[in-house]
């Protein structure tokens, strides 16, 4: 029996008297019509949050969530109930709920089979007991002084750092167990800074699958604090932004928000499965320049996106999305991969034991190319530089995309000048990638910051890039 | 599975104040809620999804003098809420003194308060809301043969209780419901491929719109952004359609809230009793509308609601506090703790139709994607889709471009607001006519 399977029995089922007997009755009773698949899903999570604000601590909360989520599949009909009261009665009621989608069928008897043997990504120690109180306080006030202190026009400044511990177990229909105990913390932080009246802010944070060891580690916490100040510095000197289409280098890292975006929720099961998307059908065809080759990589050990196992007990893994611009293969949960004919890639999530799983990305990224980022800023003659931005959206059936600046800089013969206000990039999913004409050699993944929405539901996410060229995308400033 | 009564959370709250004072908290104040419903998805004809939900939970704040925690948990039973009271009290040990924090006033509790008529619970089943929710797709598939694809017609059904009471003595609560239907399709012609939705959401079912004119409303949404092509980037006049405009009013109210004018995080800063809009532009806040979406006879402090002009005469009358951040300012809450609730502006009594013929040439936009809002200074930049105008009439779709402008102008360029706000939500607006934005295209 592996480690995290024992955690999850201890954390999830001993403290309400459930056995592997229960477990095999609830099933049972699930499984007591005519279906496909069905699971059970238990989860066990411990939330806190601190936040500094005006120059004091004052916030910190303490969030408990845990539940079951219990679903029927039939063909293409799902059926789902859950569960805040880890009871026999109201397993075996919500069981009864989730089963009426499907007429009264087989019956049968579930034996629990074992857990399938999975090599975990990240440690399963509580990040909320990584460090004692006094010591997360006293990191972010240092957060704090540290960005009061990098400059005189710091006005305000706000720190927040969150840490999570999730257990899961999920049982399925042939008696499988599986389960994961995920850590997760987060570091953000915020500050306004004032010159003659003129007012801008910036933020800078990240975050992993560890503990909060890992703001003190390297420094990082201070380095967030030193980076959000030179950013919202910079915003002081930031022109107003070019209106129209035009030529944009892309930074490592973050940007690959614009894969996420324009790419990847083009690839979720579900929406080719139903033929939703503007990718839908075209596997085999070229979608992108040669140049890029676009993997979802659920396997990166300590990373926010990665998963030991999804939420429907699959393991994490490298799913090839695009290779060498041709379009490979779909990010897909077990519903959807049945339906398709195809695998499950590991890419079943769900926010919560009262959510269902759906096929949802992990750490999406671009491989490395061959050309110096020195080289690609000097192949531009008039363009824009954007390093960092704040979020972005796609419309899957249109594939209309945005997304924000947050960061980025005018390109003049070659050479990065002055630095532009937030602006929007808009382009569609199936076109923008065909333009990509250089590929940096600088792969970075970004700091741990994403999360992603989808269907009211949100999971932690990680992208990546090497620095790009796009040669034509519509830029939405307002000089014209 | 039944609900919990109200006297069950009521005795819950007062389990929870006990505890906290028993552990030395100074003060505290809990809130407990649950609620049970259902939610179902038909797509292509089919039933797709059948969810039972059933939703708790419990939150407390402690106070040890001028330090704070707070915890909450969606787990009821006795251990874990001991656990949660007593993180919380173990979380206030380590916060900071602040001269800010703690209770709203003890004397704006609302000691009486109206009934609002919230709760009308909606006894369906799921094969009579499958059947509804059929009627909303079948309705929107029949309308056009372009309608090819659907994403599926869903009814949602909650109604449950909530309860909130402090260390003053005041407790209070209600029950509360909401129901809405929704419809998502796409539609298809020579390689284009659209996708809309429409929806209506009420908290009494007997109101809601009947699931046809759901449907049909969504596919001509989806049929009418068929071929859709760019712009050239150029300025132009830029009429935001009602069911968009909330965001326009949402900007105001983020702009004008305690926490971002203390935090100096607004492009508003420091502007109470400044113009802002034109003359002509009134804004309020009904927080006492029955049977609203957003209506509340208290707030999350228990400070009674009242109705109030944000805007009058163009000029901004108050902030949006609650009693934290009206003590940073030095100033008295406004019983807004938890947000706005039910925001109307005054239309100028022109249809949207009038209002495309005064405009002459400009754009219609439908649709926005993207943050776009950069709340410190205003700088607004957005991908947007709509209609093209010329002569007063629509002449074709537009896709893929952005607007852009700064939200202080955007205001001041307001020419007029439509009276064509019959939107489902909790927000009452027409469409908004600005004099002049960038749009950026090809």
């Amino acid at each position: 029996m592996s480690n995290t399977l024992a955690l999850a029995r201890e954390t999830l089922l001993s403290p309400a008297g459930i056995t592997d007997q229960h477990l095999q009755q609830v099933m049972d009773k699930l499984i007591s019509c005519q279906l496909d698949t069905a699971d059970l899903y238990f989860q066990y999570s411990r939330l806190e949050s601190w936040m500094l604000d005006d120059g004091i601590i004052n916030e910190g909360n303490f969030n408990l969530e845990q539940g079951a989520g219990l679903r029927v599949i039939s063909g293409e009909k799902t059926g789902f109930a859950y569960t805040e009261e880890l009871h026999l009665e109201n397993l075996l009621e919500a069981a009864d709920s989730a089963r009426a989608i499907s007429r009264a069928g087989q019956s049968g008897s579930i034996r629990i089979t074992g857990p399938t043997s999975v090599q975990p990504l990240y440690g399963a120690h509580n990040p909320l007991e990584s460090l004692p109180d006094e010591r997360k306080i006293e990191l972010m006030k240092q957060l704090d002084a540290e960005a009061r202190a990098a400059d005189p026009r710091v006005k305000q400044v706000t720190v927040s750092m969150v840490a999570a511990h999730d257990t899961i177990l999920v049982m399925d229909n042939n008696g499988n167990l599986a389960s994961d105990v995920r850590p997760l913390v987060r570091c953000n932080i915020n500050v306004i800074v004032e010159q003659n009246g003129r007012r801008e802010q910036a933020s800078a944070g990240g975050g992993s699958r560890t503990d909060l060891n890992f703001f003190i580690e390297e420094d990082r916490g201070l380095g967030y604090a030193r980076d959000a100040v030179r950013q919202a510095l910079v915003n002081l000197e930031a022109v107003d932004t070019p209106a129209g289409a035009m030529t944009v280098v892309l930074g490592p890292g973050w940007p690959g928000i614009l894969l996420h975006e324009a790419i990847g929720h083009g690839l979720e099961g579900d929406f080719n499965r139903k033929g939703l998307s503007a990718f839908s059908n075209r596997i085999g065809e070229q979608v992108a320049s040669p140049l890029c080759t676009i993997v979802d990589d659920g396997t990166l050990p300590n990373r926010r996106g990665s998963l030991s196992i999804d939420d429907e007990g699959t393991p994490g893994q490298n799913t090839v999305l695009i290779e060498n611009g041709i379009l490979k293969g779909y990010m897909q949960d077990k519903f959807n991969a049945r339906l398709m004919g195809m695998q499950a890639t590991g890419n079943g999530r769900r926010e919560s034991y009262a959510h269902l799983p759906l096929p949802r990305m992990t750490n999406t990224y671009m491989l490395p190319g061959k050309h110096n980022p020195e080289e690609i800023l000097q192949s531009v003659k008039n363009g824009l530089y954007a390093v960092n931005f704040a979020g972005g959206q796609v419309d899957i059936t249109s594939g209309k995309f945005v997304f924000s600046l947050s960061e980025a800089y005018l390109i003049e013969d070659g050479k990065i000048t002055a630095p532009v206000k937030g602006a929007t990039l808009i382009g569609n999913g199936p076109e923008v990638l065909t333009r990509v004409s250089m590929v940096g050699d600088d792969l970075q993944l970004d700091p741990g910051v994403g999360t992603c929405g989808k269907d009211g539901q949100s999971v932690p996410v990680g992208v990546g890039q090497p620095t790009l060229k796009v040669d034509e995308i519509t830029v939405g400033g307002t000089a014209l | 599975m039944s609900s919990p009564s109200i006297e069950l959370l009521e005795q819950m709250v007062a389990d929870l104040l006990a505890e906290a004072k028993k552990l030395g908290a100074s003060s505290a104040d809990a809130a407990v809620s649950s609620s049970a419903g259902l939610s179902l998805t038909v797509r292509m004809g089919e039933t797709e999804t059948i969810e039972h939900t059933r939703d708790q939970g419990l939150g407390i704040s402690v106070y040890f003098g001028q330090r704070k925690g707070s915890a909450s948990t969606t787990d009821l039973n006795p251990a874990a809420i001991r656990e949660a009271v007593g993180k919380a009290c173990t979380i206030a040990k380590n916060t900071s003194e602040d001269d800010c924090a703690g209770l709203a006033d003890a004397a704006l509790m609302a000691r009486d308060y109206p009934d609002l008529d919230l709760c009308h619970p909606w006894p369906i089943s799921p094969n009579e809301a499958m059947q509804v929710a059929l009627r909303a797709e079948q309705a929107a598939r029949d309308l056009d043969p372009r309608i090819s694809n659907s994403e599926g017609a869903t009814l949602n059904t909650q109604s449950g209780s909530f309860i909130y009471g402090n260390s003053h003595g005041f407790v209070g609560g209600y029950p509360t419901s909401q129901h809405s239907l929704s419809c998502v399709v796409l539609s298809e012609e020579n390689d284009c491929m659209q996708r809309d939705y429409w929806y209506d959401s009420r908290r009494d079912w007997h109101k809601l719109a009947t699931p046809e004119s759901i449907g049909r409303k969504a596919a001509e949404r989806a049929l009418a952004k068929l071929h859709g092509r760019q712009l050239g980037s150029r300025q132009s006049p830029v009429i935001f359609r009602a069911d968009i405009a909330p965001g326009l009013l949402r900007s105001l109210t983020g702009a004008i809230r305690g926490h971002a004018q203390y935090r100096q995080a607004s492009f508003l800063l420091n502007s109470l009793g400044e113009q802002i809009f034109p003359d002509w532009v009134e804004i309020r806040e009904d927080p006492l509308i029955p049977q609203g979406l957003s209506s509340a006879p208290f707030d999350n402090e228990g400070v009674t609601t009242r109705p109030k002009h944000l805007i009058k005469n163009g000029t901004l009358e108050t902030y949006i506090l609650d009693s934290y951040s009206a003590r940073k300012l030095g100033m008295q809450t406004t019983g807004n703790a938890g947000g706005v609730r039910n925001l109307s502006i005054e239309s100028n009594n022109m249809g949207l139709e009038q209002m495309l013929q005064e405009m002459g040439t400009g754009l219609l936009v439908t649709e926005l994607m993207g943050q776009g809002l950069n709340p410190v200074t205003g700088d607004y930049s957005r991908g947007a889709a709509g209609f093209w105008v010329e002569n007063g009439e629509i002449q074709y779709p537009v896709e893929e471009i952005t607007i852009a402008s700064n939200m202080q102008d955007m205001f001041r360029q307001l020419v007029a607001v439509g009276n064509d706000n019959d939107i489902p939500g909790s927000v009452k607006t027409g469409s908004w006519w600005i004099e002049n934005m960038t749009i950026a295209g090809n």
